[in-house]
């Protein structure tokens, strides 16, 4: 394993290396890695180099741990407000998630629905692209068009266009109070019904979840709402009369349980340790009871509004690549394989011509193809 | 301002060219004449001007598609524009160009109130996309304070943003699809009605690449319900140092406002005598606006205002109806319009770490004084874009030229302490030879690596964004 200590050293041994490069951060996803290459590590370019409430951003080499920002980030009431799911509950694994495999994969929570995606707090980006160079853009402010935004295409490249090596994000205050509104028994079409009309009220609702299976097994769709505490309970009274035609809602308050809660939704714990293949959808919120419908043999749940849908395939029930992707494709939309084996083909397939930009674009930034080759290629293949 | 020099080539094929583009279009979409491509020859920043041979007003993007792969096969530059109002010069055409217009592309394609999204071609203006869906109690949230010209094609190309991106973003943000027409015609989808579009973020690429990339037909919007109220507070103080420690300490607290509002003294005068606002006659004022239910805003307000008497505020005005906060924002809205009655002034578009603001508007204000021109401050705060506005006189020689020089100094001095060329408006022409100074050499390589890759030819509004210099080799290489 390569464990440079500093971008320099990272810079030539990517310039230098004649085989394949395995970019890890955390090493905690390992499903479907590359299997040819040497791992290139980047724990070791660690660290928090800037952390400026006052003006809201941070900036951190890639390698430090995000458990790290986000003891930084709470001492001053502050967090990452996309939310970034912890994968190694459902993936099995150990190591530690660091913020370059957060932004490499663009990993995005609950929260996404209203503060938008990893991608949207990221401010700048340091990175070796794949002919050694060190290369930056974007920086540390808040607004700044200055150039082309490459800092939002490195956001999900997931290690193909280049390593990266310091992120700059922006943050927002933690709010003071959290209230999950709670009903049980809806069906799926009902709940994404109540989900919508929720998100589509002034009542700036941080989270729309649904469950088919809830603790008790039955159904239970949650709506969170955050700021102050009396705003919440207002906002909760008011929603629960809009949303009366639906049964009534329970308001949970206890900080525990709100955090708990959402923890279950944002890192798949109703999956985790359970056999089968994970995918998860991104959908029209409207389509997703229909596509889950149409997919009958695997378990869902739904996030983001209905918009994320979480899917778990067990072996034999009939759920797989390609019966996931002819659903998505009749409604539009995504999935991704997240676990499960790689050789259906992980990432979507893309249209002739998105992948012949995202082709080219590879070849730029990466000429000799010796970053993660392998990953993300489905796209070439269709 | 230099420009690649127009090719005698092109301009000679200009028969050609007309007799081509009528074949695929309406002969009243395509302009040739001197008298009317006039109209084209600049944007919003009027300082340079140069009429495009010919200008093309597609009506679908089939339209475009065909205009685009003719210039494309015939080696013209096209410029696209939206309504023209780009503060950068990004709309500038060369007399070799092609001027693509997309204003007849104005219609609504869908609206979905339970997906919250709408679709629209792009032609369509930032504020009617509000218009389009406001019955319904929902808007469309960025809000260049050009939005009632601006266009959606304008706003995606430069990454717009407004008063209330503090709290919903900007473009890039709220932008969830495209249609995209590369310049060989090819008609690409980018994203959609769902979230996080699959394999690369190219639509993150695009939206801000000021269109070098690609003609953008279609955009699908995030669109979003009004809050129930919005009220704004005004707190005068007597030094800007002071105003700027005020915001920092309002962003730790933990609210976070719609907008925050900054104003100096040579603009408050400005538009005290303009507007009649009734503003204070202080060294800074801000205006802080928060949103919610009565009693929502008044918990924020009180918070906010127990944060700024700690600053010994010279006055401290909530609004208490409509009407107040209508005054309140009057003055602000109209600075732009004051200060353009009494001088004539560039409008610069930096961005600062927000912790700097009282460091920089001190350095502005010696760096005024070694100019000998005025400086006036009205910006988004909250967000740290600031919008410094230099004071010269366009009939007394070497003025502007002057004043150019003291922009680049500033801009410059933003990118010293850690901040950059421009946070909303874009590069265009104007800040384009001041790039080597937020970016290396191999930091411009790699934007210009995306634009062949998406542009070979370097065919789509070239002279744009990177330094000639260092896009020669990139556009001799495509001829
Ligand atoms: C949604 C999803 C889909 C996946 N699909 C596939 C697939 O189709 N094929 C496949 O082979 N693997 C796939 N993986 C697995 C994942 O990409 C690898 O397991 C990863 O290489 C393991 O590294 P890690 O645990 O350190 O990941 P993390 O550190 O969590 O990193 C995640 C991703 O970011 C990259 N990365 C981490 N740090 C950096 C950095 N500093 N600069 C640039 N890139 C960085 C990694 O290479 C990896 O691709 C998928 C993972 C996820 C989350
Ligand atoms: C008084 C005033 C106030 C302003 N306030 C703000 C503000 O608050 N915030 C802010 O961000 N900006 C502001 N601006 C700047 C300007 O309004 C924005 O940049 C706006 O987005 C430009 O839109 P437009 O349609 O006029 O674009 P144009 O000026 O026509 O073009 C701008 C750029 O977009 C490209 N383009 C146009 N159409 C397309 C297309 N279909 N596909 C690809 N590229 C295309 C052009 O080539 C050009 O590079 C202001 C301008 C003025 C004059």
């Amino acid at each position: 394993m390569l464990t440079p200590k500093t971008e320099d050293d990272l810079a030539r041994i990517v310039a230098e290396t004649e085989a394949p490069l395995r970019i890890q951060g955390g090493g905690t996803r390992p499903i479907g890695m590359p299997t040819n290459g040497t791992v290139l590590s980047t724990s070791a370019l660690s660290g928090i180099e800037l952390y400026d409430p006052g003006s809201l951003t941070l900036v951190a080499r890639a390698g430090t741990p995000v458990a790290e920002i986000e003891a930084a980030l709470d001492a001053e009431g502050q967090r990452l407000a996309f939310e970034p799911m912890d994968h190694r509950g459902l993936l099995g694994t150990t190591g530690t998630p660091t913020i370059g495999g957060v932004a490499a994969a663009n990993v995005s929570g609950p929260r996404r629905i209203q503060s938008g995606a990893a991608r949207d707090f990221m401010l700048g980006v340091r990175f070796v692209d794949g002919r050694g160079q060190i290369i930056k853009n974007g920086g540390r402010v808040m607004k700044n068009v200055t150039g082309y935004d490459l800092v939002k295409l490195m956001a999900g490249s997931y290690g193909t266009l280049g390593v990266l090596t310091e992120i700059s994000l922006k943050v927002l205050p933690k709010p003071r109070a959290t209230g999950v509104m709670l009903i049980e028994g809806l069906s799926d079409d009902r709940a994404v019904t109540a989900l919508s009309r929720a998100l589509g009220s002034p009542f700036e609702v941080s989270g729309a979840a649904h469950l088919q299976k809830g603790q008790d097994g039955a159904p239970v769709t949650m709506i969170r709402l955050e700021g102050f505490e009396s705003s919440v309970a207002y906002r909760a009274g008011e929603l629960g009369k809009s949303l009366a035609d639906f049964g009534e809602f329970t308001l949970e308050t206890d900080p525990e349980k709100t955090a708990a809660g959402w923890a279950h939704i944002r890192d798949v714990v109703p999956f985790q340790g359970r056999d089968g293949d994970v995918w998860r959808l991104s959908v029209k919120p409207s389509d997703a009871p229909g596509v889950v419908a149409r997919l009958s043999g695997a378990e869902a749940f739904y996030d983001w509004g209905g918009g994320l849908i979480w899917l778990l395939a067990p072996e034999g029930s009939g759920v797989n690549a390609r019966s996931i992707r002819a659903a998505v494709a009749k409604v539009g939309g995504h999935a991704t394989l997240i676990r499960g084996t790689p050789s259906q083909g992980a990432f979507q397939p893309l249209s002739p011509a998105v992948a012949a930009l995202q082709d080219g674009l590879r070849r730029k930034f990466d000429p000799r193809q010796i970053l993660n080759p392998g990953l993300m290629t489905e796209g070439q293949a269709a | 301002m230099e420009m690649p020099t127009p090719k005698p080539e092109i301009i000679a094929r200009k028969a050609e060219l007309i007799k081509r583009l009528h074949e695929v279009m309406p002969k009243d979409a395509v302009i040739s004449d001197p008298s009317e491509t006039r109209v084209y020859e600049c944007d919003a920043l009027t300082a340079y001007k140069c009429a495009p041979l010919l200008a093309v007003l597609p009506s679908s993007t089939k339209e475009v598609s065909d205009a685009l792969r003719i210039c494309h096969e015939m080696g013209v530059p096209v410029v696209p524009r939206g309504s023209g109002t780009s503060l950068a010069g990004g709309a500038l055409p060369t007399a070799d160009s092609v001027i693509l217009g997309v204003a007849r592309l104005s219609d609504v394609l869908e609206t979905d109130y339970d997906n919250r999204f709408i679709k629209v071609q792009t032609g369509r203006t930032n504020l009617s996309v509000t218009g389009a869906v406001e019955e319904n109690g929902f808007f469309y949230a960025p809000d260049p304070s050009s939005q009632l010209a601006c266009a959606i094609a304008g706003n995606i190309a430069m990454n717009s943003g407004g008063a209330h991106c503090l709290k919903y973003g900007v473009t890039t943000n709220n932008l969830m699809g495209v249609t995209m027409v590369l310049m060989d015609g090819t008609v690409t989808e980018i994203g959609g009605t769902f979230l996080d579009a699959e394999g690369l973020d190219l639509l993150g690429l695009i939206c801000g690449s000021e269109g070098q990339l690609g003609v953008v037909t279609e955009a699908t919007l995030r669109i979003l319900h009004k809050p129930e109220g919005a009220r704004p507070v005004l707190i005068g103080f007597d030094s800007n140092e002071v105003a700027g420690a005020c915001v920092s300490d309002i962003i730790k607290a933990g609210v976070l406002p719609v907008a925050i509002e900054f104003m100096d003294r040579p603009c408050i005068e400005a538009t005290e005598d303009f507007a009649k606002a009734g503003y204070p006659m202080c060294e800074a004022l801000l205006i802080v606006e928060v949103e919610g239910s009565d009693a929502e805003i008044d918990e924020q307000l009180a918070l906010i205002e127990e944060i700024a008497r700690r600053h010994n505020p010279v006055e401290l005005r909530q609004s208490r109806s409509a009407e107040e906060s209508a005054k309140i924002w009057l003055g602000r809205k109209s600075a732009f319009g004051a200060m353009g009655q009494i001088n004539d002034y560039m409008c610069l578009d930096g961005t600062i770490p927000v912790s700097e603001l009282p460091h920089v508007l001190r350095r502005i204000g010696e760096m005024s004084r070694e100019f000998g021109l005025d400086v006036a401050n009205v910006f988004h705060a909250g967000d740290g874009n600031m919008h410094p506005l230099i004071l010269f006189d366009a009939n007394k020689p070497g003025d502007l030229e002057l004043c150019e020089d003291l922009g680049a100094e500033i801009l410059k001095l933003c990118v010293e302490v850690g901040g950059c060329l421009t946070g909303e408006h874009g590069v265009g022409i104007e800040k384009r030879d001041l790039m080597t100074h937020q970016y290396a050499p191999a930091d411009l390589e790699a934007q210009m690596a995306v634009k062949d890759v998406f542009d070979a030819k370097w065919l789509l509004n070239p002279a744009k964004v990177f330094p000639l210099l260092s896009s020669d080799s990139h556009r001799d290489a495509a001829a």
